[in-house]
């Protein structure tokens, strides 16, 4: 077991340096220069002056010497200072020390999309398994349609609705941001009131999108274990329906989650930039679309970077997981 | 699952019936007392968040719009567009218009309390040229052969060609205090998250991408500032903005068209806000690759300005909010001649010219044809601004008319100008230029600025035209530029390098609670320290 995992850490190492290879030279194929923003179509810029902005940059050396000098920054885990104007470092604008927690991009998506998987798995499992149990009913049907619905509605209009509804009309709930304007002067439990309360729309519509997928997955899993001869057996034996169900198919259903529990590891720290410049939620996927169109490649390169690390280690922990969970495949 | 069907029915009759009005507190009672008070916040909603707040180094107009409230400049614009003192009380400009010699205001201090002298302008003029300083706005300033400090409130620079618009470069790019900034290297310092300024607010607090929270200088030059706090709230999405000026939360903004004269034209917006307009500074055009075989003959591009109706483009795109332009200057402003040929919509003139240039209808295809050729061709313009698609689509329906068949094609704003117009890779395009406040077009319009990268990216020509903004720029009498750039948009009217299709105006809304608001052709916010909320009417308090 050990053997096997220290083995497939360091095969992850080259897979990691062929990522960022690839996604290094790709990024610099785009045509464009990081100091396009500020440079193109302004009467104030000289040819002069563009070229001390290139150097500047260090965009004046061939990708290939750029890539190296990168990758000698990264190995002592500095992803260099970001190309925009305010030349902060990538790891400040990721994860900013000078802010307390909450405010940090990082743990902002991180938590959002933490609670919306939880959400996502604790209703669809429910939602699978009963269309499963009571397939081709009309429960069935409809918890199908109402899934699929979920996952047609365009994001942005279903939150623009909500908005206009909880948020004008009723005036319940916030429209958009993280906090209130009088955050500040409030005392602790306030304080969380007033997060959640902001956190419920976003976390309805990003979960309400998602049911679709796992609950249909759950449904499938679950029709094919319920035809396993074991299932046969345990409801010949005389149990009751429940525990047939719920001690003995449903925790072989499971299985296959795993591979998805692990799959969605990097999907924690991405955010959606449709759904980010919405709400209004300062994360991740805008400062990726940002730093995309600035053509601000120490930012994308980090990001890149890390998504990549949390993929390799999502599919390891999903191994892992599957050679504790089925003793089949802990036996090869 | 059956709530969340009921949910969207829900709001389906929410929105059908308009429901109630909102619980926006807004305490406007009958006889509201407007007297001038100190207090109270005022939230802006924007979409971009600034960068930087060293003005020299910014380059997106977040970051100007904040360090604009923080620092001040030698000189600034009046509302009539002339220049006035602001932290130079006087300066005299030498007969040969070489030499500029500013007399600063004295007992102006930092927010830290140090007082502002002379060494800081020179400070800041060193900063801006040194080799290391990546600032966009360098050139100006290199034009400068001697700069000195003749004592604590005396600054004199002196140039080697007289140069027009040098005293308005002395604004607020290049004030900085040496005390704080001296000896460290400015692309990296802290100071440009956290600027110590002189202008009337302060920076308090700021959570990037949120929000950014600017503070009243008690001992601002002028008089403390009326409103406590100005705010800007990053809001990325436009329609969650106005979503947020609706409930309140947000008090000012900048409207799309649509928004300006759809949907704030109900009564709940009418008794809780102010709309203003005035034209903006830019202008959109159609631009026409001169080099390229079908737009050199300068009849066809007269034909495709009769086929095009400009005030059609103003209705339609911009719902009547903008005018017809006619040249490269704002209408209303100094520079900007009103008596040059215009192109009235007229297609009879406009097949007519096209037939001079032996352009004529051939094999029944529909398409004029010329030496074999039929009239097609691309209009290029870049991705994301929907004003600009829109006017390219009106424009190709109308050159369809008379027999002209037009592509358009949308590409990011990179490869637009990297692949496209840097190599002049393109028939046509739709673009729009800022227009500074100083007529001076040089790089624009003169035909030594076609190069690579440069700006007369459409290879126009014109000797007069070329001599003409050499005396511009070089000439310091108003009346002596005027009859140049008069004479400049004269020409360029009868050349046609450029389609001026219409100058949008800025639509923004304010709080009908913030009083004070005096509109003018250069916006509202110049006059942003004495806006005000009278004590009744304000709403967010200072909080601990």
């Amino acid at each position: 077991m050990l053997k096997y995992l220290v083995k497939r850490l360091f095969e992850m190492i080259p897979t990691l340096l062929g990522i960022t290879i690839i996604s290094f030279f790709i990024i610099h194929l785009a045509p464009g220069k990081p100091t396009d923003v500020f440079s193109e179509l302004n009467p104030k810029i000289t040819p002069e002056a563009r070229e001390r902005l290139e150097k500047y940059y260090g965009l004046d050396k061939p990708v290939i010497v750029q890539y190296g000098l990168w990758l000698k920054r990264v190995v002592q885990f500095d992803f260099g200072e970001s190309f925009s104007t305010d030349r902060r470092p990538v790891m400040q604008k990721i994860w900013d020390k000078k802010q307390p927690v909450t405010e940090r991009k990082l743990f902002i998506t991180f938590m959002l999309n933490l609670f919306e998987m939880v959400i996502i798995f604790l209703v669809a499992i429910p939602i699978g398994i009963f269309s499963a149990t009571h397939r081709d009913s009309l429960y069935d049907r409809i918890a199908t349609v109402s899934v699929f619905i979920g996952f047609a509605i365009p994001s942005f209009w279903l939150a623009l609705l909500l908005m206009m509804l909880f948020g004008v009309y009723l005036d319940w709930l916030p429209v958009s941001g993280l906090k209130s304007m009088n955050y500040d002067s409030l005392s602790l439990g306030p304080k969380l009131l007033d997060r959640l309360r902001h956190l419920i729309l976003p976390v309805f519509v990003a979960s309400f999108g998602g049911l679709a997928g796992l609950s249909r997955y759950m449904r499938s899993s679950m029709l094919e274990v319920i035809r396993q001869d074991y299932v046969t057996v345990a409801r010949a034996k005389g149990l009751p329906e429940k525990i047939v169900i719920y001690r003995h198919a449903f925790r072989n259903a499971l299985l296959p989650l795993i591979t998805l529990l692990g799959l969605s590891v990097p999907g924690l720290i991405g955010g959606s930039v449709i759904f980010e410049n919405i709400f209004g939620i300062p994360g991740m996927g805008q400062l990726f679309y940002n730093g995309v169109m600035g053509r601000d490649y120490p930012l994308i390169m980090g990001i890149l970077t890390i998504g990549a690390i949390l993929t390799l280690i999502g599919n390891l922990l999903a191994d892992i997981g599957y050679m504790l969970a089925d003793p089949r495949i802990r036996a090869k | 699952m059956k709530k969340i069907l009921v949910v969207v029915l829900l709001m389906f009759f929410a929105v059908a019936c308009k429901g109630k009005s909102s619980s926006l507190e807004q305490r406007v009672s009958g006889g509201a007392d407007n007297e001038i008070a100190y207090g109270d916040a005022v939230v802006e909603g924007t979409i971009g968040e600034p960068t930087i707040l060293i003005p020299m180094l910014a380059s997106d107009s977040a970051s100007h719009n904040v360090s604009g409230l923080i620092f001040n400049g030698l000189v600034k614009y009046d509302t009539d567009l002339s220049v006035i003192g602001d932290l130079a009380e006087s300066w005299d400009i030498s007969k040969d218009g070489l030499v500029i010699t500013f007399h600063l205001r004295k007992g102006v201090k930092w927010a830290d309390g140090v007082e502002f002298s002379a060494d800081d302008v020179m400070f800041g003029y060193k900063t801006i040229i040194d080799e290391k300083t990546p600032s966009a706005y360098k050139e100006d300033f290199l034009q400068v052969k001697k700069a000195e400090v003749l004592d604590k409130y005396t600054f004199r620079v002196t140039y080697e060609k007289p140069f027009a618009p040098a005293l308005t470069t002395w604004g607020s790019l290049i004030i900085l205090p040496k005390h704080l900034l001296e000896g460290k290297d400015i692309t990296k310092t802290e100071f440009a998250r956290n600027p110590i300024g002189l202008g009337p607010y302060k920076l308090s607090k700021w959570v990037p991408d949120q929000e950014l929270i600017l503070e009243s200088y008690k001992d601002y030059f002028e008089g403390r500032p009326y409103i406590d706090r100005y705010i800007y709230k990053r809001i990325p999405d436009p329609a969650t903005m106005f979503l947020m000026l609706r409930t309140g939360e947000i008090d000012t903004m900048g409207l799309t068209p649509l928004q300006f004269t759809k949907q704030t034209e109900t009564d709940y917006f009418r008794k809780n806000f102010n709309k203003y307009r005035y034209p903006a500074f830019q202008y959109t055009h159609m631009a026409f690759n001169l080099k390229h075989p079908f737009f050199k003959d300068k009849r066809v591009r007269q034909a495709i300005a009769h086929a095009i109706d400009k005030s059609e483009l103003v209705d339609v795109v911009l719902f009547g909010l903008g005018s017809p332009a006619t040249g490269p200057y704002v209408p209303n402003t100094w520079p900007y001649n009103p008596d040059v040929k215009k192109y009235e919509y007229n297609l009879e003139k406009a097949r007519q010219l096209l037939k001079e240039a032996g352009w004529e209808y051939a094999n029944g295809d529909g398409l004029l044809h010329k030496d074999g050729r039929p009239f097609k061709f691309t209009i290029l313009t870049n991705t994301g601004n929907k004003l600009r698609e829109n006017t390219a689509t009106i424009i190709q329906w109308r050159l369809a008319k008379i027999g002209i068949k037009v592509e358009i094609r949308k590409l990011e704003w990179s490869t637009f100008v990297n692949q496209f117009i840097d190599k002049k890779r393109f028939e046509a395009v739709i673009l729009g230029w800022s227009i500074s406040l100083d007529p001076d077009q040089y790089d624009i319009w003169h035909s030594s600025k076609t190069r690579e990268k440069e700006l007369n990216f459409i290879s126009f020509s014109n000797p007069e035209v070329d001599e003409l903004l050499e005396k511009g720029r070089r000439t310091f009498d108003i009346e002596g530029r005027k009859k140049a750039y008069f004479r400049i948009q004269e020409i360029l009217a009868e050349e046609v390098p450029y389609i001026f299709l219409y100058v949008p105006d800025a639509t923004p809304i304010v709080s009908a609670r913030i009083k004070g608001i005096k509109p003018s052709p250069i916006g509202i916010s110049y006059n942003l320290p004495k806006w005000y909320v009278p004590k009744k009417l304000q709403r967010n308090t200072l909080e601990p």
